[in-house]
Order: structure tokens, then C-alpha cells, then sequence
């Protein structure tokens, strides 16, 4: 344990609890074996509970489930427990906040955690009170046992501490006896943000602090020839101009003199990489570098589509999207010659801590990074960059630098998602079952996170001519389609670069592999004339994957026909889609109703049906408010968003030229069924439900119209374009 | 030069050139937390605020043309007094990371001043310049609906 850790322990009179993990959760986890996961939770003197969490808040609710996780096995009341997340000083490295798998793998860590602490209060409470321990009962906060004996956790610990490597593991509770979880709790950082008095990133300040505003080259790869200091000479704030190999930055005494003088500051700029501009995109993608995997092989395929009864081939696309986060990303950072403290809205502390120490000449000891809620990002948004960022400005100036990024910053330099593009062919038998499925797949990478050895995927670390990570993740996530064919490949086409910087937006690759398996398999049960619900179950075993197509079936009173429907003058229709997130992860069984204007091409989703199994259900009402972000997220980037650019540069820098959903779009009503597995594992709901809603969109306007759409965004224009 | 702004009926003395826009001298001279950065261009709504008792992108008004009192989602209502929007906010739980909330309730708000019962179609026209990442469309929309019903 460190210092500052011991400190705060210290002053708070508390019992500290430290286990070893299991080694199954640390699998879980995907952590490896390590001393640093020693300390999660404090008790109080007052009985308050605070946990130490290394997962972060992103908005979709973990803080409260984490609290619920708490107050359930260590048998205190919800508000007596409070959590402090991503602080690399008082948090365990749990790993970044990514995947949808807080609570699938952290969520158990955190939860044995807790039971452990309750058995080792009831230890305590045993010898205290002289009575075996099987006697005793916990129940908010106090130990009761016969005759009215009673202690609390608070009387217990007085002050004082206890290593849990001695006493014996906490049992979970059984579903049957849980209170707290399943239960759809309130959450708890929510009137903080409706009476306005959370504090965001965006609005953190501290003392003597400066403000900042970096100036990026109007190219990728630009490279600075000259910086006049002398065009800003004359404006007010103290500015000061930071220019460090190709980084420029400006720091003033207020905000709106540091905007200022980033704007007037006269930089020439040489060089940097040509775009291939949006239009040659799809092409682009497939001729471009690549390392050619299979992830999946059965059977002969090319035999099988040669006997085929009918062959169906057909190509996707959809292109770079952005987080589009609402709040421009923000950090702040004061750095000594020896030490730094960053605040940073990062989903990766640690991580972020030791690329940015790297960048600094610190170790990642110097550097203390706390974290601070941001405005939601959906994956790795400009968060690490802009912590990057204020790092070396506070640095250069020698005082603590608030910097925040501009809106045409967020748009035109965080990490985009990647496009990509997907091939499929595929063959039927004379009965209408798939016989061959062939895919491939041409995607760059979805990540980019900070690695701490590679400071040069932060921007201003490439900018500094520092190396960047190299490899291609996410792209194979959902490339493997669910359903069993007795001859499939699958192949991927990993793309050495990319013409805008990828990483991570929600789901990663699964959205767009999903887009494609899910739309091909509509066409082919529009070929086959099969009702494409029942199409679909044909090919699927696994029956969790079955129960969320009956259910969402069942939800949406769905009419088994097949697509398109007879009467197309109407405009309206229903499409299905289906996802197990990652493979491994949730169920999604969805199912939405289009109206489509034929004069206009414009496409409007009115109700939208979801089955959903993410196992045992922490906060029901958190899982179904994450349904419903995931939908109307992904029916934006299904209908509206496409990240545009010219020969030089990303051209959305704004909302006018990077549109999303808006209230008059967004559909009448999402209905929802939790599929709630009490007997199994937590898996994420964070993301899946994002998965499935492209290729629903894409089915559902074919069942309107009879035409097919397999490039996203679904515009007007393409859409009046297929209908002619 | 100093001039007063009233703010959550408070004076304040703000030191700002005339051209600051709003948003900054509430942010940082003031300290509030509730009006947000979204975008400076007036396109997002995260920074509303009312001025005098119109719903007012404060990114984009310069400090130096505010005449009437200001109110931000600190002066609306607090934990002990919610106004009926920010109860009906929680009781509907309609936020994740609640970035946009406070430009939310703030423009629905001024709505429910001039309009106490909006239409559907009132409202999501009204919230219509109000962008949401997260997807809490509906959620908002049975808040604001829960809040006129409250308050007639």
C-alpha cells in the first residue's frame, strides 16, 4: 500500500480488508495474479463504507450497481456506502472500464470483497460478544445475536484494522435471499447531476490554475515549420506559446483569452498524409494493406456453394463514426519537476498514468491520476489525449493547466470508429437451410488506448515523434456468426493503418459484423421465402439465443410471413435482427417498425421491441435504460452519421455537419423484456444492444420496401436512390 | 472593467471584457457546475441557461449584453426545494451521464412557463435543439410530461 493510501486510512480510523483473489475471478477479470489487488474496502468509524473501485463511471450506471453489489454482501444500508473509482493512488487496478464487463468480471471481485468483510465483521463480532459465530446475524451494519446482544460494524473496527488473509472467505448470497440486487435502485450520482452540483471534468478547478488550448495541424502528420509568437504579443492573459517538436500550445490566465489566442496564433505547418477522401472509402478499405486471418473454418465451403440450390452474394459498408461525446474532452494537470497530479475523465487510469508519465520523463509513481467524471464517451473518445495534453502544458509552464478541447477538436481529432467494409456469400439447400457461408471482413483496429509503452497513440505523443502501438483488435468481435452451417469461413482482413486515427466505439467491430450477418441472413430468408424469425431459428442451438427471438417474437406480436410484406404502399414495416454480444455475452433478440416516406427517402422508426438476457440482473432499471441509450445511439449512426473529410483533413467538425438524433426523430416508444437469469453470471449491458439495431433498420426497410440497403448511414438520398 | 450580473438572485461583480460569452464568467468566475461546454456554437443546448425568463445559450451570449437576472439549474430548485422538473427528472431517472441534463431541464422549463400542458409535438420541438448522446430521449420526455401534470 502507498503512502497517500495509508493516510487516508489513517485519519478515517478504518478496517481495511485485503484477500487474495481466486484465481477464477482473476480469469474472469482477465487480470493476472498480482499483490496489487489487495484493498477494496473501509469501514468507518461512523459505520460508512467506502469501496475502492478501479472500474469508472462512464453514465451508464456502475457506480450504483457497484453500491448495490456492497450494501448487498456486506449487509449495510445503500447509503452508507460510497465508492471511490479510478484513483491510482487509492484504487486497485481492476484493468480499464471497456467491454460492457464491469460488472461480468470487476463486479465479482468487488462482491467477494464485500462477503469477505462481512465474515470477518462477524469473526470480530464473535469473540466480542462470546457467542459462536453461527449465532449471529449481520443486518445494516449490526451484528445481533441471542438475547439482544448486539454490536455494529463501526463498534467493531474502532478504529482499528484487520487482514483478511486470515480470515476465512465470505459466502455469497444465494439469488433467494438477495434484497439489494435486482432491485432497480435509484441511481445514486443522479440528483448531483439534476441540481447541477456534480462535478464534471469540464468544470473542475483548482488553485492557480491556467488555462489551455492546443493548436493542431490542419493535417495528420503535419509537421511545424514556424510559430510567431509576436501575433499573440498583444493580447491580454499573460499568454504564453508552448511548443514542443510538433505540439503547440497556448496557456492563459482565463479561458476565453486562452481560445483567443489559439485562434490568432500564426503556426506554418508542412507536409502530413494525404486522406483518400470519403467517396473512395469502401474501395480504399479493400485495397489497402492487410494481415489475412481466418477466424473460423468448417466444412468446405467452396463445394458447398458449388451444390448450392441458390448462391447469394453481397457486400457492406459502413464508414468511420465518431463518440461525438457532448462535452469536449477536458483534463487538467498540475506537474512539478517530480511529481504530477492529473485529473483526467480517462477509462483507463493506470494505463493513461504511464503513457503520460512517459511523456513527461516520470515514472508512473511520480504520477498521481485522478479520476473525474466526463461527459458520457461510448469507448475511447479524446479523454486520454486531452489529459496528454494538459500534462505537458502544465509542464512547460510550470503551474497547474485546465486544457479543454474545442468542439471542432472533439470532432476532427478524437479516435474514430473504424470503417469497414464486409463480404458474405452464401448457399441454400432445395429446403431452405444455409449450406455454405463465406465472410470476410477488411476492418483497421478499434483500439488505440493508451498502452503505457507507447505514448505515441496519444496525439500530442505523436505529435512529440514518440512511437505508437501497433496490431488490429476488435475487429473480429461478432465476425463469427452465431448460427451453426455445416460448411462456413470466416476471414478477416486486418488493415495495417487507416485514414483517420480508430479506436474504440461502442461495441467495436460488433455493430458492423453484426450489420452484415444479421442483413444477410434476412436476405437469405427473403431467397428461401421463410418467415425470417423462423429462418433464423433453424440455424441457432443455444437456447438462451432462442428464448430472446421467442420473446422479442412474442413482445412485438410479430406476424410470421416472409419479408418483403405484399402491400408496399403503406411505407411500413417490421424488421428482425439478433446478437450474442462477442460471442460470449449477452443476448439481444430486436425487432422495430419503420415508416418510410417514399418521396423523401426519409426513414423514421417508431417502435422498437427488445428481448434481452444478460444474465442475473443487478439494477433492472440501469439495464433497461442502457437498452434504450443503446438503441437510439446506434438508430443515430444507422440513419445519420458519417464522419466526412477532404484530401486534408475530417470536414464534421460541428453538429450541423456531424448530425445525431434528435427529439423529433428519436421513436415513440421501446419496449423492453429482461430475460433476468438469476442462477447465472452478470454479463455487460453496456453495449450489446447497440449490436443488432443496424441490420434491424436495413431488414425492416426492406420488409417496407422491397429494397435493400447495406451501406450506413441510411440517408434519405440513399434511400430515394434504392426506391428508384 | 466590472460590471454586476444577478445570478440565482445573487449579485456578483464580474471582471470579464464585455465580449466573454456567459458561459465562462458562470463557469469559472462564478464556479457554478451546472451550465455545461458543448460546443460554443449554440447547437448543443448543454449550457442553457434562462435570462430573465427566456432559455438562453449562454456559450453564446456575451456577458456584456445580459441585462436581466440569470437564472442557471442551481437557482432552479435544490435538493430540500426541487423544482418539479428536477423531481420529475429523478423519479423517471432520466439521465446516464447527465452531461446535457442541466440544458435540458432548464429549456424544458422555460416551456412549462409559457406552455403547462405542451403537446407531444410541442415538446419535442421545444427540446428539439437539446442533444443527447447517451439516448435518454424518452426518459426526458416522460420527465418533462410528469412535471406538467405536477404542476397543474
Amino acid at each position: 500500500m502507498n503512502r497517500s493510501r495509508r493516510d487516508f486510512l489513517g485519519r478515517s480510523g478504518a478496517l481495511v480488508v485485503s484477500f487474495g483473489l481466486p484465481i477464477e475471478a482473476l480469469a474472469q477479470a482477465g487480470l493476472p495474479p498480482t499483490q496489487d489487488l489487495d484493498a477494496w474496502l473501509a469501514i468507518a468509524t461512523d459505520g460508512h463504507v467506502t469501496a475502492f473501485c478501479g472500474k469508472v463511471e462512464l453514465g451508464t450506471g456502475i457506480e450504483t450497481a457497484i453500491t448495490q453489489l456492497v450494501a448487498e454482501e456486506l449487509e449495510v444500508a445503500l447509503g452508507q456506502v460510497s465508492l471511490v473509482m479510478g484513483d491510482t493512488e487509492r484504487c486497485p487496478d481492476q484493468g480499464p472500464t471497456v467491454g460492457s464487463r464491469t460488472l461480468q468480471g470487476a463486479g465479482p471481485q468487488i462482491r467477494q470483497a464485500a462477503a469477505d468483510a462481512r465474515q470477518t465483521l462477524l469473526n470480530m463480532a464473535a469473540v466480542r460478544l462470546g457467542v459462536p459465530v453461527v449465532a449471529l446475524a449481520a443486518k445494516d451494519g449490526v451484528v445481533t445475536g441471542p438475547g439482544g446482544r448486539r454490536v455494529s460494524y463501526a463498534e467493531l473496527v474502532g478504529g482499528g484494522r484487520l487482514d483478511a488473509k486470515l480470515a476465512t472467505r465470505g459466502r455469497l448470497k444465494p439469488p433467494a435471499a438477495m434484497t439489494v440486487i435486482g432491485k432497480p435502485v435509484p441511481r445514486v450520482d443522479l440528483p448531483g447531476k439534476v441540481y447541477g452540483t456534480h462535478l464534471y471534468i469540464q468544470n473542475l478547478g483548482v488553485p492557480r490554475m491556467l488555462h489551455g488550448r492546443v493548436v493542431r495541424s490542419p493535417r495528420a502528420g503535419a509537421t511545424v515549420a514556424a510559430v510567431d509568437a509576436s501575433s499573440i504579443a498583444a493580447l491580454p492573459g499573460n499568454v504564453r506559446v508552448v511548443g514542443l517538436g510538433n505540439f503547440v500550445g497556448v496557456v492563459a490566465e482565463r479561458e476565453e483569452q486562452a481560445i483567443a489566442a489559439a485562434a490568432a496564433l500564426q503556426v506554418t505547418w508542412q507536409g502530413g498524409a494525404e486522406l483518400p477522401g470519403t467517396q473512395a472509402l469502401p474501395a480504399a478499405l479493400k485495397a489497402a494493406p492487410a494481415t489475412e486471418r481466418v477466424a473460423q473454418a468448417n466444412g468446405d465451403v467452396e463445394a458447398a456453394l458449388a451444390t448450392a440450390a441458390r448462391t447469394l452474394s453481397a457486400e457492406y459498408f459502413v464508414p468511420f463514426q465518431m463518440h461525438a461525446s457532448i462535452g469536449p474532452s477536458c483534463a487538467v494537470a498540475d506537474v512539478r519537476p517530480d511529481a504530477a497530479t492529473l485529473w483526467s475523465a480517462t477509462q483507463s487510469s493506470f494505463l493513461t498514468r504511464a503513457s503520460v508519465a512517459t511523456l513527461l520523463g516520470l515514472v508512473p509513481d511520480q504520477v498521481r491520476l485522478i479520476w473525474v467524471e466526463g461527459s458520457g464517451c461510448y469507448g475511447h473518445n479524446g479523454a486520454d489525449d486531452v489529459t496528454a495534453d494538459a500534462a505537458l502544458l502544465s509542464q512547460a509552464v510550470g503551474a497547474p493547466v485546465r486544457a479543454q478541447w474545442m468542439r471542432a477538436d472533439e470532432h476532427g481529432w478524437e479516435p474514430k470508429g473504424p470503417a469497414m467494409a464486409m463480404t458474405v456469400r452464401g448457399g441454400l439447400d432445395a429446403r431452405g437451410r444455409v449450406i455454405a457461408w463465406d465472410s470476410r471482413v477488411y476492418s483497421p483496429t478499434h483500439s488505440s488506448r493508451p498502452s503505457g509503452a507507447a505514448p505515441g497513440s496519444l496525439l500530442a505523443g505523436a505529435e512529440l515523434g514518440l512511437p505508437r502501438s501497433v496490431g488490429v483488435v476488435g475487429a473480429d468481435r461478432n465476425a463469427r456468426p452465431a448460427y451453426r452451417f455445416p460448411n462456413d469461413r470466416v476471414r478477416l482482413s486486418l488493415l495495417e493503418s487507416a485514414a483517420l486515427r480508430t479506436s474504440a466505439l461502442r461495441g467495436l467491430g460488433s455493430p458492423q459484423n453484426t450489420f452484415a450477418t444479421e442483413s444477410f441472413m434476412d436476405e437469405l430468408a427473403a431467397v428461401a421465402g421463410v418467415d425470417p424469425i423462423a429462418f433464423r431459428l433453424r440455424h441457432l442451438q443455444d437456447p438462451r439465443a432462442v428464448a430472446v427471438l421467442e420473446e422479442v417474437a412474442k413482445l412485438a406480436r410479430w406476424d410470421p410471413r416472409p419479408s418483403p410484406q405484399a402491400d408496399r404502399a403503406s411505407g411500413t414495416g417490421r424488421g428482425v435482427a439478433f446478437v450474442q454480444y462477442d460471442n460470449a455475452g449477452a443476448y439481444v433478440g430486436l425487432v422495430l417498425e419503420v415508416r418510410v416516406d417514399r418521396a423523401s427517402g426519409k426513414v423514421r422508426v417508431e417502435r422498437v421491441y427488445a428481448a434481452h438476457d444478460c444474465g442475473l440482473v443487478v439494477n433492472p432499471d440501469g439495464v433497461r435504460n442502457q437498452i434504450e441509450g443503446n438503441v437510439i445511439q446506434a438508430l443515430s449512426r444507422a440513419l445519420l452519421e458519417e464522419v466526412r473529410f477532404d484530401r486534408q483533413a475530417v470536414t464534421s467538425l460541428d453538429w450541423a455537419s456531424y448530425p445525431i438524433l434528435r427529439f423529433s426523430d428519436v421513436p415513440d416508444e421501446i419496449a423492453i423484456s429482461l430475460i433476468d437469469r438469476r442462477d447465472q453470471p452478470s454479463l455487460g449491458a453496456g453495449e450489446p444492444a447497440t449490436s443488432p439495431v443496424f441490420a434491424a433498420v436495413a431488414n425492416a426497410i426492406f420488409d417496407a420496401t422491397g429494397a435493400r440497403l447495406r451501406s450506413i448511414p441510411f440517408t434519405p438520398e440513399r434511400v430515394r436512390a434504392a426506391l428508384a | 472593467m466590472a460590471r454586476t450580473l444577478i445570478v440565482n438572485g445573487k449579485p456578483h461583480e464580474v471582471a470579464a471584457a464585455p465580449d466573454t460569452p456567459l458561459l465562462y464568467v458562470l463557469r469559472n468566475e462564478l464556479g457554478l457546475h451546472g451550465p455545461k461546454f458543448g460546443c460554443g456554437l449554440a447547437q448543443c443546448g448543454a449550457c442553457t441557461v434562462h435570462v430573465g425568463d427566456k432559455a438562453t445559450r449562454s456559450c453564446a451570449v456575451p456577458v456584456g449584453t445580459v441585462e436581466a437576472p440569470v437564472t442557471t439549474i442551481e437557482g432552479l430548485g435544490t435538493p430540500e426545494r426541487p423544482h418539479p422538473l428536477q423531481a420529475a427528472f429523478i423519479a423517471e431517472q432520466a439521465a446516464q451521464c447527465g452531461y446535457c441534463t442541466s440544458g435540458m431541464v432548464m429549456t424544458a422549463a422555460a416551456l412549462l412557463k409559457k406552455v403547462a400542458r405542451p403537446t407531444d409535438a410541442q415538446l419535442r420541438a421545444a427540446l428539439d435543439g437539446n442533444l443527447c448522446r447517451c439516448g435518454t430521449h424518452l426518459r426526458v420526455l416522460r420527465a418533462v410530461r410528469r412535471a406538467a401534470r405536477a404542476a397543474t
